[in-house]
């Protein structure tokens, strides 16, 4: 893991390593003060010299300034190297997910990802500037104030060691004990906010049962639980400051103790006992704060973990080693293909599924939810790849042709599909960059998308809020089809993307394919008949398999499945509310 | 394609500590209301806190104040007279030793006490705002994103455990350690403390310096954060459009100029930030370094009666005097953090509660001979509606049959905008009523003011005669099944969902639910039948099996009248099938209040009525309406849109 994200800090070495070494400094030039305040006392105020207080009081303002400039210097780079390492590794990322297939997508889903990207890169930046400048600063710390102490006076500074020993294995031990309870506790503690979330979101349930005391009930017992173990974890935690305390206060009287004999015995100074002193406060300070980093450490070890699961992910579809360059047709072979999501699925979500489809063809697809139909055409554009068998495209394997150019010429109108905040120009481009204005407005006439754009204030010019929440369903399934278009593709796939479109201007879109764009051939995922009926053949899909294929009539005659639902639709059942659809 | 979350959950924005300060309306009255609301129950529990600290902070600093004892009348006498008795030393250092173990005793108590405090304070706050959500009306979840409800009880609640537990404590703390020192001070050496204060006085002036210069990089940094964490989860969630397009190239190119200047302004931000600690700590040294020197020249000379113990003890005074004024000004900023979520809450916990005045309540019957009914504990299908009327201090009972009359009901969202238009409309128990139309049209609207889920505009709603408002909520609600569009499941077992219809309900009695609906053969298949714990809203589920379920947990409830919402999404044939049947046999014989998409339902219906734009424009059977051959006609024949084709 630290090798994966020590990788990214590249150009923000220097500045990685001059963190540390300022801290240092800062830390150096800090502890000469009690030994210079010893000299002020015994050489100065105890010898009656003045000169000597003048003199040393000028070096230790000195030291102290020169402290605060490699302490200002060790913050600047810290916040360089931190923001920068943020930065990359928010880069690296962000550049991994582009390779990534839809597979590798779904592993993560968008929300876990988004997640990643912001949140944990932020806690990784935290905990990274943190590490640089307080993980060397308080060791440094506590080893330059043991050295100083020891080099003052080696008896009493034993008593420092034997106390930091001490209070260090007693520290670890509550820190480790209380990770696990607060482990344990945040998980219940996700688990309570879990079920908030359920109520929020399924309140009309609650409320049409009347239910709202056994779910209070419910919550109730869940808190209950989570205040005990909290209180169970935090009263060791509140262990912590009392023994801190102990600690040095013990140190406090030993020194006390032993330092006025031994200076009654002349064997140590005033000045000094007042140097080990400061040094027993440094000491114990830096323990404490070494506690504090290793907690903040283990905290942001799960964000960096999740960081790096998507740096290592490898992305599953990759171009082959000599790719083909070119589309020669539209035509697509499904040969014995096999299909499932994970590799260790129990069942295949497609079914040994053979087809061939020809040049220019128009094919409708219809099945019920489940049954596999975008799968299907999935597979086509090699969005995701076969388990067995092979889909040829233009006769041949997917998998040998270039992706990009495989999918400029494969275009699919997904189900879920996504306007971008921009123009509505800018979204069209996305089919093509160097598409002309004509190009656009006569792709959107196509998707019958120019007949609303034109009407609105700023026509092609509107700008398309985040996620095209300012233009109703029907209107976002014409634009992106009219991207689509935009490709001038060789195979054009359409999963369910009229759904939300009236019936009327349904049908005016596929006069128009039919009328312009004859030689490409077309794939149209419906729930409709009436959507499909007039293709050139049609494939029935039940379970992951397929049920029928032919033409209207075929199925209409020896299909059971497309007999049913073309009988409950033609004879008026179907959805009440079709035309609003969204 | 798998099911997937395509809403990635808004992660309420962290809010950095020195994010710009929120806006809160009247922190000082707002900060009072917490306060009162922690004492309500902890008043003894923060009286024996605030004594610990006084103790601990007290006993700290006579430790510092004995090194001057030390020096001064203890190892100078002795370095000079000879007199090598350490008893008198002893005995001081005993006496010292005692008040050190009192305040580690009661630091430990302060501690130990502060976490019932701040635990009990933040259980009872949870629960009181869970059980406050609950009692809020529908309307509340329309208009606050789940998101922003759900970041109360996960951001807010944390920073307010932070407040409680340790700034509003170590803020007591540095507050006593300050005024204590101080005194000390002062009776140690005045000038040397005028000194000290001088010294401070710079350290807040270069910390209030600093502290605006970094503000404004702060909020540019706050301004790039939300636009790259923006950019991220619009290109993230449309991802599979981008690999659709091949836009990855572009699409890294406006990330890492995002990223960049990002970068630029994090850093400087945090440059800033991150020099606050080396002035806090180095200019406190200068300070340390200058009561030194001039305290060095007024021991040697002896002037103000000064000493060497004194100086030492003066020191070591001041670096703890430093410390606690740096840690006052970030305690306040947690402080004002926290407040602006105690602020959220209390905001949820001042909402108005759904108005329930009702009084007539729905009890089981039994029927006497004389055809009168008398209340009953236990189920015997027969209802009745309890009056109790106060002027003649009598109760009457009357059946519950099931009639539901809308007697020109108007009703808006709000009151500027009116949806539903003089809805008249009449069900004889038993009946079945279907609702049809175009999305938007106002069917859902009409079913969820039955229940009231929200309270209409103008008119009334009789149910068997009583207005609905008269009826209290939970039995008007218990009076009516629901089966909603979107089915929402609990995480728990099979059987506990199922369960949720009727709380007491017995094995069999669930399992028969389940025949009913159809879902016991599915149910049975699962890995471990009944008892297969469901999660995340029963994702293990397919969406008819969901649906199969919520058509079980109706049917237990046993209601006398239902409001169906069938599923628009289609499921797989046989599962539609099973899924129809379920619901044919759950309406039979009561009232029903159905949003039909399918035909056999609006066939099947005794009163069908269309609604376009928030109005019934048709009502009838589907013989009548089908010969009037107006809106009904066209949504049943598709005739004038196929006319276009």
């Amino acid at each position: 893991m630290l090798k994966t994200l020590g990788a990214h800090i590249r150009e923000y070495k220097k500045a990685s390593i001059l963190t540390p070494i300022f801290m240092i400094l800062e830390v150096l030039f800090e502890m000469i003060i009690p030994f210079l305040m010893a000299s002020i006392i015994d050489k100065g105020i105890e010898a009656g010299n003045m000169g000597h207080i003048y003199k040393v009081g000028a070096f230790m303002v000195v030291a102290a300034f020169l402290g605060l400039l490699a302490g200002l210097l060790g913050g600047r780079y810290g916040a360089i190297a931190s923001a920068g390492f943020a930065k990359n590794v928010r880069k690296a990322m962000y550049d991994n997910i582009q390779t990534f297939s839809f597979s590798n997508i779904d592993k993560f889903s968008t929300s876990g990802l988004v997640t990643r990207l912001t949140t944990d890169v932020t806690n990784l930046q935290n905990a990274y500037q943190m590490i640089l400048r307080m993980c060397m600063r308080a060791p440094a710390s506590l080893i330059c104030a043991m050295c100083m102490a020891f080099y003052t006076n080696i008896r009493i500074a034993s008593i420092y060691l034997i106390a930091v020993f001490l209070l260090g294995i007693v520290l670890f031990i509550i820190i480790k004990i209380t990770m696990k309870y607060f482990n344990q506790v945040f998980k219940k503690y996700d688990k309570l906010n879990e079920s908030v979330q359920e109520n929020v979101s399924a309140i009309r349930v609650v409320k049409a049962y009347a239910r709202e005391g056994h779910e209070k009930e419910k919550f109730d017992t869940a808190g209950g639980n989570i205040y005990k173990m909290f209180v169970k974890a935090e009263s060791l935690i509140a262990l912590n400051s009392p023994i801190m305390q102990f600690t040095v206060y013990t140190c406090i009287l030993l020194i006390s103790w032993i330092g006025a004999n031994m200076i009654v015995g002349s064997s140590l100074t005033t000045g000094e006992l007042t140097a080990l002193l400061s040094y027993c406060m440094n000491i114990l300070m830096s323990l404490m704060m070494l506690s504090m980093i290793f907690v903040m450490i283990t905290l942001s070890i799960a964000s960096a973990e999740r960081i790096v699961e998507v740096l290592d992910e490898k992305a599953d579809i990759t171009n082959p080693e000599n790719p083909v360059l070119e589309v020669t047709d539209g035509s697509v072979v499904f040969d014995h293909v096999n299909f499932r999501y994970k590799k260790d699925a129990e069942d295949y979500v497609l079914k040994d599924i053979n087809l061939d489809i020809h040049t220019g063809e128009t094919v409708g697809i219809l099945g019920g939810t489940g049954s596999a139909k975008s799968s299907l055409v999935n597979l086509i554009s090699r969005l995701y790849d076969v388990t067995d068998g092979q889909v040829k495209v233009g006769g041949r394997d997917v998998r040998e042709y270039d992706i990009e150019v495989l999918r400029d010429e494969v275009s699919v109108v997904l189900q879920k599909n996504v306007l971008f905040s921009g123009t509505v120009l800018e979204n069209l481009r996305w089919g093509d960059k160097n598409a002309t204005r004509e190009e656009c407005i006569h792709a959107c006439e196509l998707a019958c998308a120019d007949e609303f754009i034109s009407k609105m204030k700023d026509g092609y010019d509107t700008y398309i809020e985040q996620g095209g929440s300012n233009v109703s369903g029907g209107q976002k399934q014409r634009i992106c089809i009219a991207r689509a278009l935009l490709k001038k593709p060789k195979i054009l796939i359409l999963d369910d993307s009229t759904s939300a479109v009236d019936t009327a201007t349904d049908a005016k879109i596929r006069k128009a394919f039919a009328e312009e764009i004859p030689g490409t051939t077309k794939f149209i995922i419906a729930q409709r008949i009436s959507s499909i009926e007039h293709c050139d053949r049609i494939i029935v899909m039940e379970d992951g398999m397929v049920d029928g294929f032919g033409t209207h009539k075929e199925l209409l005659e020896n299909n059971e499945i497309y007999h049913d639902i073309y009988e409950s639709q033609m004879s008026g059942s179907g959805d009440f509310d079709e035309p609003g659809k969204e | 394609m798998p099911e997937q979350n395509s809403k990635p959950i808004k992660g309420p924005g962290r809010r950095g500590p020195m994010g710009p300060k929120p806006k809160i309306k009247n922190p000082g009255k707002l900060f009072v209301r917490l306060m009162k609301y922690i004492l309500r129950y902890y008043t003894p529990h923060c009286i024996v806190v605030v004594a610990c600290i006084i103790a601990t902070v007290l006993s700290s600093v006579q430790g510092t104040m004995f090194i001057q004892t030390l020096i001064d009348d203890y190892i100078e006498p002795m370095t000079r007279s000879q007199n090598l008795d350490f008893g008198p030393l002893a005995e001081r250092m005993f006496r010292v030793a005692v008040f050190y173990a009192v305040g580690v005793v009661t630091a430990y108590i302060q501690s130990r006490v502060m976490v019932n405090v701040s635990q009990g304070t933040l259980l009872r706050l949870r629960e009181e705002m869970f059980s406050k959500m609950e009692s809020l009306p529908i309307k509340y979840f329309d208009t606050h994103s789940h998101g922003d409800i759900m970041s109360m009880y996960t951001n807010d609640i944390d920073t307010l455990r932070q407040m409680i537990s340790q700034s509003i404590p170590q803020f007591i703390n540095s507050l006593i350690t300050v005024v204590s020192v101080l005194a000390c001070m002062m009776v140690l050496s005045v000038p040397l403390t005028v000194l000290t204060l001088v010294m401070v006085g710079v350290v807040m002036y270069l910390t209030k310096k600093l502290a605006g210069l970094s503000g404004s990089y702060f909020v540019a940094q706050q301004k790039d954060i939300g636009e790259l964490n923006g950019y991220i989860e619009e290109m993230i969630s449309g991802q599979k459009v981008v690999k659709v397009f091949c836009h990855e190239e572009e699409s890294k190119e406006h990330f890492s100029e995002k990223n960049e200047k990002l970068y630029e302004s994090a850093y400087q931000a945090n440059q800033f930030a991150n020099m606050l600690g080396p002035i806090n700590a180095q200019v406190g040294n200068i300070s340390y370094v200058f009561c030194a020197i001039a305290g060095g020249l007024l021991a040697l000379n002896g002037v103000f009666d000064f000493t060497i113990g004194k100086l030492v003890s003066f020191l070591n005074f001041n670096r703890s005097f430093n410390m606690p004024i740096s840690q006052i000004s970030q305690q306040l900023n947690a402080v004002v953090m926290a407040l602006a979520g105690a602020d959220r809450i209390f905001a949820l916990m001042d909402e108005q509660p759904e108005t329930d005045d009702g009084y007539v309540e729905l009890v089981n019957a039994r029927e006497n001979h004389d055809g009168t009914l008398t209340e009953c504990e236990e189920r015997t299908g027969i209802w009745a509606w309890k009056h109790f009327h106060k002027e003649e201090n009598t109760t009457t009972y009357q059946r519950l049959e099931g009639e539901v009359v809308f007697d020109h009901v108007d009703f808006g969202y709000n009151d500027e905008k009116i949806i539903l238009h003089d809805i008249e409309m009449y069900a004889k128990p038993g009946q079945k009523i279907a609702f049809v139309g175009a999305t938007g049209a106002g069917k859902t609207t009409i079913t969820n003011l039955i229940n009231r889920f929200y309270d209409i505009q103008d008119g009334k709603i009789r149910y068997d005669g009583i207005n609905v408002n008269k009826i209290k909520k939970k039995d008007l609600r218990q009076s009516l099944g629901v089966v909603l569009q979107d089915t929402h499941l609990f995480t728990g077992t099979v059987e506990e969902n199922i369960r949720y219809g009727k709380l007491n309900a017995s094995h069999e009695e669930v399992v028969n639910a389940s025949k009913l609906a159809n879902a016991h053969s599915f149910i049975k298949r699962l890995p471990d039948g009944y008892n297969t714990m469901l999660t995340g809203d029963g994702a293990s589920l397919s969406q008819g099996q969901r649906q199969l379920l919520a058509i079980a947990r109706a049917a237990i409830a046993d209601p006398p009248a239902l409001i169906l919402d069938e599923a628009t999404s289609s499921i797989d044939t046989r599962t539609e099938k099973l899924v129809q049947q379920g619901m044919d046999r759950l309406m039979g014989g009561r009232t029903t209040f159905v949003i039909a998409h399918r035909l056999s339902t609006v066939r099947n219906s005794d009163c069908i009525m269309v609604l376009e734009d928030g109005r019934i424009i048709e009502r009838g059977t589907h013989d009548e309406l089908i010969d009037r051959q107006g809106k009904y006609y066209q949504l049943y024949t598709g005739k004038t849109a196929s006319d276009l084709v």
